[in-house]
Order: structure tokens, then C-alpha cells, then sequence
């Protein structure tokens, strides 16, 4: 895998191991956010940002700080304090210097440190063993697919107001089913690159 | 008395059942749930981190100052997952391997901090513990369900038998869209029968107490199937 030219890694993160909808990372937000278009849109920016961000933090603590010191056990317990902390310090920067970003993306922030995806992003890169440059692209592939599969069942949800449902499948329920569809689609991407 | 306890512990099996009442969890409840066992693993490895953190932050519950309590509860958390991750690949290496990213992630499980959150920090360690327990056993009875679900029709067995299958295979059901299908599904029954059996007005009231403590909460404006009035 750690041969794999840096194409081949962003297509693989955004359509052949699609994170939402091949791999169910980043659910939550991916139920909760998609309902209309703007928040969408912004929550994935967001996401794409700290999943940037993370991997450009944790990659080089962990080939650095830990392999070497033999504490690869601490991975969990470290990235997802980086990530917090990384958090945070956006969310007070983007404040601070350019607040009509922090405007559109300060309430997505804080959600992000719980959100499966990001942690997922950095320890796949460990797993795969990918170099920092390919560990980025990765982040951005993925971060891109999240926002894929985000403005896409945006799009089907705002559908699926205006149609006509059952009362007890109302809400969740045949979200989830639209959800099964829209992944069904994805399942078109495998074994592209034989990735 | 005893009563308290028993409620405690029973609500997380269906009343607040994390997975399809309060529609917590859902990653690794699509993610592992390909087969019945994997539902065990996972649903066990939670159930063990859910229980200890739960114990270990209502002890702490009085020394943890306000502001800093989710940063603080997210460590505990953390490091009990990393116990379990590391007991799993020494003891059930297979577990470990179908499993794969998705036991680090226990640390981002949302049942888990909604709970230390919601309950664990604000009640007796007894309680907090038989909480931790009737949650992690809701979410592994969610997990079997739909393991069980998929595995049957998408494999044509049940806990890996019979070898070979009694049903030819509908091999979508084990493809992520299956999950998502079968998720839903689970979904709809659930609100159906909850919704003749409860009145309206406990369902609302069990919405606003739990979506309080889910940090989706700001986000998810009365989103999902219990934040639906």
C-alpha cells in the first residue's frame, strides 16, 4: 500500500472507500447536518480543515514521538487529545484573525472532536503505512468524499420533504433507507484501481 | 429501593435503548454488524469501556472542575479503550482483525460520553455502573439483532453456522447499503411499536432529557427518530 501514487489515494478516499458510505465513518454528522444544503456545505469545510489539520499534527508525534520511544499503545489516548486540543486552538484562531470564516464554520467546530471520521482518518493513515505527504493526501481524499456524500443526500433529503410517506417512516427511518440507496451507487466505485 | 436500581439498569435495554431509541452509536452499529459475532465483540468491548468509564468518572465526579469535564471525560474514556484494544488483539485476535478501526473509535462512541455526561457525573457509583451496564447490554442486544439480521440473509448463517448456509445469500445485506437498509428498518419497527405502547407526552419528555446530554445536540435540531416533535 505504501507504494501507491498520491492519484490513486484521493480517488480511493473519495469515491472507492468513500468514508460515509463505504466505511460508516462520520454517521452522526452525516444524519444530523444533511438536511440542508448551506450546513452541509459547512460542516464539511470544517471537517475537511481538521482532517488536514490532525493529519499534519499526528502523523509526524507518531513516527517521531512514540515509535521511537516504543509508546505506539498511547496512539488512541494521544490523537484524540491532538485532536481536541487542535480544535480548540482553530476554533480561537479563526476567532481571533478571521472571523467571517469562524462566522460560517465556528458551530461545526465543536461537534468535530467527537466525530468518528477524523479520529478514523488519522489512524487508517498509521495502519496503511503512508508516508506524510500521502498521509495528507489521504486526509483531503477523504475529506472530500465526506463532502461528496454530504451535499449529495443533502440534495436527496430536500426531495424527500416535498414526498409522500408513511407516518412511521417519516424521519430517520427512510433517511436511512435513501441512505442504502445513494451507497448503492457507490458500490459502482469498487474496485477501481483495484484499491 | 431495589426498584431504583432495576430501572437503572433496565432502561437502556428498550425504554432508552442508545442504539434504536436514542439513535447513539450509529457507526460502529452499521460499520461491525456484517455478522452476529462481530455485534458480540463490539457490543462486549463498548459494554466493558462504557461500565469502567462510567465507574471511574462518577468517582470522580466531585474533583472534576465544570469547565474542563469533557476533556476529562474523553481521557478516562481513551484510556480504557486502549486497555480493551490491547487485551482484544492479545486474546481474540480474529475479534481484533474484523473489527479493525473500529475498536480505537470506541473512544468516539457517543453513547459513551452521553453518558458519562448525563449520568455518570452526577450520580453514585453504584448507580453510574448498573447504568454503564443496561446501556452497553442495550447496545450489544442492538448489535446481535442486526449482526444476526444481516448475517442471515446476506451469508445464510447465524454465528457463522451452519457452514455454507441455509438460504442462498442476498449478498447486498452484507455490503454497506444493506446496513444502512436493515438500520432503518429496525428503525421503523421500533417507532411503530414504541408508538403504541407509550404515550406521547413520556417520549417527548425522554427526548429533551437525552438530547441534552447527546453532543450531536446542537447540531441535530430535533433530528432524529426520538427529536422528531
Amino acid at each position: 500500500m505504501s507504494n501507491t501514487g498520491f492519484f490513486a489515494i484521493l480517488i480511493g478516499g473519495l469515491l472507492v472507500n468513500n468514508f460515509v458510505l463505504s466505511q460508516f465513518l462520520g454517521i452522526c454528522p452525516f444524519l444530523g447536518v444533511s438536511k440542508k444544503l448551506n450546513s452541509a456545505v459547512g460542516m464539511s469545510a470544517a471537517v475537511i480543515f481538521v482532517m488536514l489539520m490532525a493529519t499534519a499534527a499526528t502523523h509526524p508525534i507518531y513516527t517521531y514521538l512514540l515509535v521511537p520511544n516504543g509508546l505506539e499503545y498511547l496512539q488512541t489516548i494521544v490523537f484524540i487529545l491532538i485532536i481536541a486540543a487542535l480544535v480548540q486552538l482553530v476554533e480561537i484562531v479563526l476567532k481571533r484573525f478571521i472571523p467571517p470564516l469562524y462566522q460560517s464554520l465556528g458551530i461545526y467546530l465543536p461537534l468535530i472532536t467527537t466525530n468518528c471520521a477524523v479520529l478514523g482518518v488519522t489512524i487508517l493513515n498509521i495502519d496503511s503505512g503512508y508516508n506524510f505527504l500521502q498521509s495528507l493526501v489521504n486526509a483531503l481524499g477523504a475529506g472530500l468524499g465526506f463532502m461528496l456524500a454530504m451535499v449529495m443526500f443533502a440534495g436527496v433529503r430536500e426531495r424527500l420533504e416535498s414526498a409522500e410517506i408513511p407516518e412511521s417512516l417519516k424521519g430517520l427511518p427512510i433517511t436511512l433507507v435513501a441512505a442504502s440507496i445513494v451507497s448503492v451507487s457507490f458500490l459502482g466505485f469498487q474496485g477501481l484501481f483495484g484499491l | 429501593m431495589a426498584n431504583k436500581y432495576w430501572q437503572t439498569f433496565s432502561k437502556g435495554l428498550i425504554k432508552e435503548n442508545p442504539v434504536l431509541r436514542l439513535v447513539l452509536g450509529t457507526c460502529p452499529t452499521l460499520a461491525v454488524t456484517t455478522a452476529a459475532v462481530n455485534g458480540l465483540g463490539m457490543g462486549a468491548a463498548a459494554t466493558f469501556v462504557l461500565l469502567c468509564s462510567n465507574i471511574v468518572i462518577s468517582l470522580l465526579r466531585k474533583l472534576i472542575p465544570g469547565k474542563v469535564r469533557l476533556p476529562a471525560y474523553i481521557v478516562v474514556i481513551a484510556g480504557f479503550t486502549t486497555i480493551v484494544q490491547m487485551l482484544v488483539k492479545a486474546y481474540l485476535p480474529a475479534i481484533d482483525r474484523s473489527l479493525g478501526i473500529y475498536l480505537p473509535l470506541i473512544v468516539v462512541n457517543c453513547i459513551i460520553l452521553g453518558r458519562a455526561e448525563a449520568f455518570a457525573g452526577k450520580n453514585s457509583v453504584g448507580l453510574s455502573a448498573l447504568d454503564g451496564l443496561g446501556m452497553g447490554a442495550g447496545f450489544t442486544a442492538a448489535l446481535i439483532v442486526m449482526g444476526g439480521i444481516r448475517e442471515f440473509l446476506g451469508n445464510g448463517t447465524l454465528f457463522g453456522w451452519p457452514e455454507g448456509g441455509i438460504i442462498p445469500p442476498i449478498t447486498i445485506f452484507v455490503l454497506p447499503a444493506g446496513g444502512f437498509f436493515v438500520f432503518g428498518m429496525l428503525i421503523w419497527i421500533t417507532n411503530r411499536l414504541s408508538t403504541k405502547l407509550e404515550h406521547k407526552d413520556t417520549r417527548k419528555e425522554l427526548t429533551e432529557t437525552v438530547c441534552a446530554a447527546c453532543p450531536m445536540a446542537g447540531n441535530c435540531h430535533g433530528e432524529g427518530a426520538e427529536c422528531h416533535e
